[in-house]
């Protein structure tokens, strides 16, 4: 669980996480919103299916990788939430096409 | 036009990273006219040190400190220096010609400078325990980048484990944003701080002493700090549930924890360099690879320069010197006129200052062998998920090296193109090998460093003899 | 001299540890041979670790129709060898034969392909077994995510691969099991005749043995005629891109586009006249990734993980040389450029030659003396 600074200028916008309406702050990393709405584990390892969640937030351990507007496996913690983004956590394996 | 295809193809200076030594070398060339492009990966300048500088929702000063908003006058001047900034963009690509391969949402060209300076920072060192992949484990710098991007901090049962400035330092700033730690587990090791005293009084003369202590005492305030701690692992099936150690020689103990933070120092990131085909030496003092420059931050390489602490770690005020000289160099080697470019002298006394301190920096916090080392259960490939076990079987069947480990084990050939485990495979396999880390090398890095899609590669221009090479009747 | 930990007599040394080697020194091992394989450190060229990995046999033996034959000999065998690598080391190398193709984006491409299979197969003493041309129809049924730019391709119901880094280290264990040196580090510098036995030099020091095998790739050139015998190769340097892991798509192997056990995508495979393995033409990546995509669209938005360059083991005409000197009997050249393809032809045919002392006179047609009689 994370809590936040009393942010005076915090505009929010609405994405959707795995489907569910969530606000996120302008200026939050995808991965920031996901550890905010509680979302620990962002993917599950492509080798053991064991879960994953973000490590190191500075865009060096691919960790925090997801699904965004049906893109997947791209870097949560370098790309910061816009207006209607659809985020989904991945529970299996990239599709090629996806 | 996308921001990408828009930017023009020859550029006089290309700086890769806009922390604090990008930002100073871009200013001192875009301040002598050179036509100067920088780089970076995130959506702000500062790097990791200044993040978020221009935005944090933190307004109190005191919380980040002083060193932070040391920053905001570094971005003022780069921001008015005439550089031209592209932040989100990658580098996937660089050689010896200058040559750059950029990728911006979803777009990729090459761009073509006559000089470059990479400056693409440290990263925190790599921390192989049981455990370390669970969810709600990160690192230190993870949580300190959280408070800085979005005012941030754990609200839930928190312990951060490990050792290194940082350590203490953001667990003050979490303290002052209001936050809790359940414990703080010191992993420096108590032969290390043995180490150190040789270099002491050069630290003690430095103002960063009493900096650290008063850190330091804030937090002991108003945390259990328990020393010495060996052993350490966190348990949990779905995340993080608890962890687990020993001080000294004692028994084991375990803490609940819902996030834990680890952090044992910071080593430079190396995979640009290293593709780039800049020679490195092992480090024995800061434990990692670094790249063989002069004090200019010149490389092997006619035009590749190195600054700041990806070329040795400093920390951020020996990296705006670092930087300032490699934008030095780069003027002076491009034929500016002297009168437009800096002297180097001043810069060049401050690193010598900056310097004196940094022996008991590194030897204090030398991380544990067992911290480096893991035991042979432990993931060391995070992405591959190969163990320290899996390493040792390698080098018991002929694996000399990196190299044939990969063909062995696929280790370091997943997606973070093993800046996860790196250097736990050179200590590892030398340790095993009874040589030296210097002699097993690190992994043969090759474009592109950062991820890009077939598609953007699918983009790019070809010629008709790359065309043959491929197609053939 | 130095004096190392390791036995000095060996019944046969192997030059080259590669996927030719290992393959060879198992199969010698498994015969009872006592076996040292001695190869470079972690920096060598190592084309055994930048292979793709096809098991193949489609358009292989233009100009040799022996070669064709012992392609198929390679394929059907190696069900076998996959079962007696599993067998003994626990090491699944993810064999799978489900037919190959060779997909055209052009019907200048794909009438190309057909003149190419149709010369390969009116060749006098030609093996049979079957290839399809098809149409892109046809094509589709079998793989349905070719995009519209695939106008149609070869077919072959032999073609397939494997996972050759788990093959590479199951040979090495399996080499390891029955009792084989793999010394690595030891680059082989001489060679030297004397008393029925070989004397190599290395920088670690001198190992004897009764036989030798030159199985070192394209080092061979400079091996062989140290032993009297000769292995003229014309190296070249290979790219491949890799891309992260996906779910299953890809359920035959491309000639240039391939998903592995693991999930991965390989793309290849590029020919480019350059010795440095540590160099990369980049352009050269895009032509690949530009026909993968065409080929199969879904895999634009792939990222890439990897790429790397290898040099190729390519003797001058491309087809394997073995054959064993006259002048030093005992010493024998191994080399070809599909290590992959043949290693149950090294690990269980020729191996078993080389522990009696007679190749086979059915592998007379790779001999070098054929550069002898045709000059280049």
């Amino acid at each position: 669980m994370l809590a936040r600074v009393d942010d005076r200028h915090q505009r929010t916008v609405p994405i959707s996480i795995d489907g569910r309406a969530v606000e996120a702050r302008v200026g939050d990393t995808v991965a920031a919103a996901l550890l905010t709405a509680d979302v620990a584990a962002c993917r599950v390892s492509t080798v053991s299916e064991n879960p994953r969640g973000p490590y190191c937030l500075m865009g060096v351990c691919f960790e925090c990788l997801v699904t965004i507007d049906g893109v997947g496996n791209r870097q949560g913690c370098l790309i910061e939430v816009r207006d209607g983004m659809a985020i989904e956590t991945q529970s299996r394996r990239r599709e090629a096409g996806r | 036009m996308s921001r990408l295809a828009s930017l023009p193809e020859m550029w006089d200076v290309l700086v890769v990273g806009a922390g604090p030594a990008g930002m100073a070398a871009a200013t001192v060339t875009a301040s002598a006219g050179l036509s100067t492009l920088v780089i970076d990966e995130g959506p702000g300048p500062g790097g990791q040190i200044w993040r978020a500088i221009m935005t944090t929702p933190v307004m109190s000063r005191p919380v980040l400190g002083s060193d932070y908003w040391a920053g905001a006058p570094a971005v003022r001047a780069f921001y008015e220096s005439g550089a031209t900034y592209l932040p989100s963009t990658q580098v996937w690509s660089l050689d010896a010609d200058g040559v750059a391969g950029l990728s911006a949402e979803g777009e990729a060209r090459y761009v073509s400078a006559r000089r470059v300076v990479i400056a693409t920072g440290a990263m925190e060192r790599p921390f192989p325990i049981p455990g370390w992949t669970l969810p709600g484990v990160m690192t230190a710098g993870a949580a300190q980048g959280l408070l800085k991007t979005s005012g941030l901090y754990p609200s839930d049962r928190l312990v951060i484990a490990g050792t290194g400035p940082l350590v203490w330092l953001y667990a003050a700033q979490l303290l002052a944003a209001g936050g809790r730690i359940s414990a703080l587990l010191d992993t420096t090791d108590p032969g290390a701080r043995l180490a150190a005293t040789r270099s002491f009084p050069a630290f003690a003369a430095s103002p960063y002493l009493a900096k650290g202590l008063a850190l330091m005492a804030r937090v002991r305030a108003r945390v259990r700090v328990l020393r010495k701690v060996t052993a350490l692992s966190i348990d949990g099936r779905e995340r993080a549930t608890a962890v687990r150690f020993r001080r000294g020689g004692g028994a084991e103990e375990q803490i609940p924890a819902d996030t834990v933070l680890l952090h044992q120092g910071v080593v430079p990131q190396v995979n640009l360099a290293m593709a780039t085909g800049v020679g490195h030496r092992w480090d024995d003092r800061q434990l990692c690879f670094v790249p063989e420059i002069d004090p200019f931050g010149q490389t092997g390489l006619e035009r590749i320069a190195i600054a700041g602490d990806g070329a040795g770690i400093g920390g951020w005020e020996m990296a705006v010197e670092r930087g300032r000289l490699a934008g030095i160099g780069a003027a002076r080697a491009l034929g500016i006129a002297s009168d437009l470019v800096p002297s180097p002298n001043p810069a060049l006394k401050r690193l010598r200052a900056l310097a004196r301190p940094r022996a008991f920096l590194d030897t204090f916090y030398r991380p544990a062998v067992a911290f480096r080392r893991p035991a042979p259960e432990t993931i060391v490939c995070r992405c591959e998920e190969v163990t320290a076990g899996d390493i040792a079987k390698a080098v018991d069947i002929g694996a000399l090296g990196p190299a044939q480990l990969k063909a062995y084990t696929r280790c370091g050939m997943g997606p973070c193109q093993g800046r996860m485990c790196g250097l736990t495979v050179t200590e590892l396999m030398a340790a095993k090998r009874g040589v030296s880390p210097a002699e097993i090398g690190y992994f043969r890095l090759r474009p592109p460093v950062k991820p890009i899609t077939l598609a953007e590669l699918a983009s790019l221009p070809v010629d008709g003899a790359n065309v043959k090479a491929v197609v053939r009747s | 001299m130095q004096h190392g930990t390791e036995r000095r007599d060996y019944d046969v040394a192997v030059v080259g540890g590669g996927l030719v080697g290992a393959a060879v020194a198992w199969g010698l091992a498994r015969q009872g041979q006592r076996v040292a394989v001695l190869d470079e450190g972690d920096d060598a060229k190592r084309a055994s670790r930048g292979n793709f990995a096809l098991v193949w046999v489609q358009s292989k033996g233009l100009g040799m129709p022996e070669y064709a034959g012992w392609t198929v000999r390679g394929s059907r065998g190696w069900p076998a060898l996959a079962d007696e690598l599993a067998r003994e080391t626990g090491i699944d190398v993810a064999l799978q034969q489900p037919g190959g193709f060779h997909l055209a984006l052009s019907e200048k491409e794909l009438e190309t392909r057909a003149q190419t299979l149709m010369r390969l197969h009116n060749q006098p003493r030609m093996v049979g077994y079957e290839t399809k041309i098809l149409g892109a129809a046809e094509v589709r049924k079998m793989l349905p995510d070719v995009g519209p730019e695939v106008v149609g391709g070869s077919y072959c119901p032999l073609d397939g691969h494997v996972n050759s880094q788990k093959l590479l280290r199951a040979l090495h264990a399996g080499l390891a099991g029955h009792g084989g040196a793999y010394l690595p580090g030891r680059r082989v510098n001489g060679i030297a005749n004397r008393d029925g036995a070989f004397r190599l030099s290395t920088p670690k020091g001198e190992l004897t043995a009764g036989k030798v095998v030159l199985a070192a790739g394209n080092a061979n050139m400079t091996l062989a005629p140290m032993v009297g015998l000769s292995a003229p190769m014309l190296p070249e340097r290979g790219q491949i891109i890799v891309t992260e892991r996906v779910a299953p798509f890809l359920h035959h192997p491309v000639v240039t586009v391939r998903q592995t056990d693991e999930g991965s995508v390989m793309i290849g495979d590029s020919k480019e006249e350059a010795t440095d393995p540590t160099g990369m033409t980049l352009p050269i990546n895009t032509v690949m990734a530009d026909r993968a995509v065409r080929m199969f669209p879904r895999l634009a938005r792939l990222n890439v993980v990897r790429t790397w360059s290898a040099i190729r083991v390519m003797t001058a005409d491309g087809f394997p040389i073995y054959e064993q000197s006259a002048t030093a009997p005992g010493a024998f050249v191994v080399t070809c450029h599909s290590g992959v393809t043949l290693a149950a032809n090294h690990a269980l045919e020729i191996a078993p030659m080389i522990a009696r002392g007679t190749l086979d006179p059915s592998l007379d047609a790779f001999s070098a003396r054929r550069f002898d009689a045709r000059p280049r």
